[in-house]
């Protein structure tokens, strides 16, 4: 049986900010420069695209060390298809 | 138990609870660091983060031999129990109970943080705020139960240079709430949206 | 540079009334008797199946309704997300959003001020279709509206047209009065408002139809949209295409500001071209060069260039603009649309809900640089740092306001691409020290 974490074709880890918890610590950019970068008043620029595999560790690092846990991680794969809306 | 063993335990006791009082302060210093937003080209955030959690660690495992030696050494009849529910001790009832106290609060502390995660972020910031309590009671609970200790000069000095220190870390984060985003936030307050 | 004549080919014939077809005339409230005279009965009541009801949602999806309130998002999926949602300790519960936050809109305060059965109407409808147990209808606390409201659901009580089941007293409705602020008609913050007090917005995520007012599923709708549905109930999906066109269908309340005739809110088919309420509204006192579209959270439009482009959401945005709120506010041609934008960008920066960052500092920082720009004492530098802070602020708040802003911004950028030259040169024109007061407006 496939285990669906290792499958790399269908489930994709993303970086999202809670906007309003976001309080511009800036920890995150320190931990993850790679993917995340700050605007000119301190607050999380995400690049866009999944987490690449070698990255994630990283990614739940920074996630960890966010003092308001703004930073998230979210797992999403074509079967759990969000609306979105502008 | 022989009477060196029973001895070496109580050093060990008193010894690890004084180091415990002043990693617990260091952890409450680099703790004001976090939540003050201290950075420097040496200390960046994510250095002053670690560097809080691994000390509060680091006090932790002191604290265990601390307690451990306490219980474990015979001679004042400590047991498990008294150093979790306060005040139900033999061996100096109040003193002891306060550590109690202080090792309740500190758990609380400490699971929480751990399960940071899985909890209303609300909760978490309560109960470590909460947390700051615990130094004036472990201030108490040292000098109260330390007796004959207690009144050795280098001992005097331990403690006063512990509590300055906090003192000052804790009225430098007081102090420092200018960061524009906390401002910000203060100026368009939820009042003009009732 | 146009005058908009009120005169023009009349449009094509329509195939049924509108919406706002037989509503007085003397700004009088329809009761419920003028009402029922006016319209008929909605269907026979039923009790409120718990999980809604399926039917009552496909008929809206055939129907092609979208969302009045700004997003115009297919309304038969909100519904069934909603119903979807229900659960025996969780039923859903309707929220009425008759705020319309943007002082350009007026649309919402005309509909309920005429006509507020239509909307109760609809609510009971939309109760039905998602198996909500109780609604409420929010307005802003300065808008006498409540009384209107509260004086209509009174009405209804003893008529025996509330669905049986629903208790004695009738399907419960309430009027909540919510904070006259710019973002406390955005679905969240109404959410907000009703669970704690306060009139912000709250995360997208998750979303009110999933987990809103004590955390029921919860629908959120414009007011204008009930009553889209109160019409769908009554006459059937079809009838509501025979109206707009294949991909919009239905009509739209269109408030129209500014330079014009007649100021008002006007009903037209979705897809028709731009310059139909203005038309509709007796056309523009004297020249006018541009027209914002959607609000002051919303994007000019060159005039006359883009006097022929289709209303609908989605052609509006290949021209570059939002359909949103629908409001249309003609510029002057002697006015500066940049002094003009400037102050609303002031207005848009003050109204922000301070909980985001690239908001709260976004804001106002883009507001000071359209400001210099509008004065003529923008340094060298000042219009590339402008867009790149409109690059990055948009997408990264709670809610869309500051999108609305960023927008507005780049748009007066591009459509005033010529006074910006010489306003940058150091020479702005000379109507750039009184702006157009489009912020203030009734």
């Amino acid at each position: 049986m496939t285990n669906p974490r290792h499958d790399s074709n269908t489930r994709v880890t993303q970086l999202r900010v809670a906007p309003i918890d976001c309080h511009a610590h800036g920890i995150c950019a320190e931990l993850l420069p790679e993917m995340i970068s700050l605007d000119e008043w301190g607050y999380p620029l995400l690049e866009g695209g999944p987490v690449p595999p070698e990255l994630i560790r990283t990614a739940q690092r920074a996630a960890a060390a966010c003092p308001t846990l703004a930073l998230k991680l979210v797992r999403s794969g074509p079967e759990r298809h969000t609306h979105h809306r502008p | 138990m022989s009477q060196e063993l029973t001895q070496a335990l109580w050093f060990a006791s008193r010894a690890t609870g004084l180091v415990s009082l002043l990693l617990l302060s260091a952890t409450i210093i680099v703790g004001t660091g976090t939540s003050g937003r201290f950075a420097s080209p040496r200390w960046p955030r994510f250095a002053v983060v670690s560097l809080h959690r691994n000390l509060s660690l680091l006090a932790l495992a002191f604290l265990a031999v601390h307690i451990a030696g306490a219980v474990i050494d015979p001679y004042a009849g400590i047991r498990w129990a008294d150093t979790l529910v306060p005040f139900i001790s033999v061996y100096q009832p109040f003193w002891l109970g306060l550590g109690a106290v202080c090792i309740d609060l500190t758990i609380a502390v400490v699971v929480t943080s751990l399960l940071r995660h899985r909890m209303p972020l609300r909760l978490w910031r309560a109960i470590h705020w909460a947390g700051y309590g615990v130094y004036p009671v472990a201030v108490a609970h040292g000098l109260g139960i330390g007796g004959v200790d207690t009144r050795l000069a280098w001992v005097l000095v331990w403690f006063t240079a512990c509590a300055l220190a906090v003192g000052a870390a804790a009225w430098w984060r007081s102090a420092h709430r200018d960061h524009p985003d906390t401002l910000a936030r203060d100026a368009a307050g939820a009042e003009l949206w009732r | 540079m146009t005058t908009i004549e009120s005169t023009w080919p009349a449009p094509a014939i329509t195939t049924r009334p509108g919406l706002s077809h037989g509503w007085p005339r003397d700004g009088v409230t329809m009761g419920w008797d003028e009402h029922l005279a006016l319209y008929g009965p909605m269907r026979a009541s039923r009790r409120i199946p718990r999980g809604g009801d399926r039917a009552l949602v496909d008929a809206v999806r055939q129907a092609g309704l979208r969302g009045r309130g700004g997003a115009w998002f297919p309304t038969h999926v909100k519904l069934a997300e909603v119903a979807a949602g229900a659960s025996r300790s969780r039923p859903p519960i309707v929220v009425a959003n008759g705020c319309e936050g943007d002082p350009a809109s007026n649309k919402d305060h005309v509909l309920l001020g005429l006509a507020p059965h239509l909307v109760l109407d609809g609510i009971e409808f939309a109760a039905r279709a998602v198996g909500a147990t109780e609604a409420v209808i929010c307005v802003h606390r300065d808008d006498m509206m409540a009384d209107v409201l509260r004086e209509a659901v009174d009405q209804r009580r003893p008529s025996g047209t509330v669905p049986a089941g629903a208790g004695p007293a009738g399907f419960p409705v309430r009027v909540a009065e919510v904070p006259d602020r710019y973002v406390a008609s955005v679905d969240t913050s109404l959410v907000n408002f009703l669970n704690t007090g306060v009139a912000r917005p709250l995360a997208r995520d998750p979303r009110p139809s999933q987990r809103g007012v004590d955390g029921r599923p919860t629908l959120v709708d414009n007011v204008e949209t009930l009553a889209h549905l109160a019409l769908i109930a009554r006459n059937g999906p079809g009838w509501f295409r025979a109206r707009g066109t294949e991909d919009a269908p239905g009509t739209a309340l269109i408030t129209v500001g500014g330079p014009v005739r007649m100021p008002g809110v006007y009903e037209i088919d979705l897809g028709s071209p731009l310059g139909q309420p203005l038309r509709m509204a007796g056309g523009t006192d004297g020249p006018v060069r541009a027209v914002l579209v959607g609000g002051l959270g919303g994007r000019w439009l060159p005039l006359p260039a883009m006097g022929n482009v289709a209303l609908t959401d989605p052609c509006l945005r290949a021209a570059g603009a939002r359909l949103g709120i629908a409001s249309l506010i003609p510029l002057p041609a002697h006015e500066c649309g940049l002094a003009t934008t400037a102050s609303v960008l002031r207005y848009l920066a003050d109204e922000s809900a301070g909980q985001c960052g690239p908001c709260m500092f976004g804001l106002p920082a883009i507001a000071d640089d359209m400001t210099r720009i509008a004065d003529g004492t923008a340094s060298p530098g000042l219009l590339n740092r402008l867009w790149s802070r409109l690059g990055v602020i948009p997408g990264r708040g709670a809610c869309a306001h500051p999108d609305g802003a960023a927008g507005l911004a780049a748009s007066a950028l591009e459509v005033f691409a010529e006074d910006l030259s010489a306003h940058l040169a150091g020479t702005p024109c000379g109507a750039a020290n009184d702006p157009y007061p489009l912020v203030g407006r009734p």
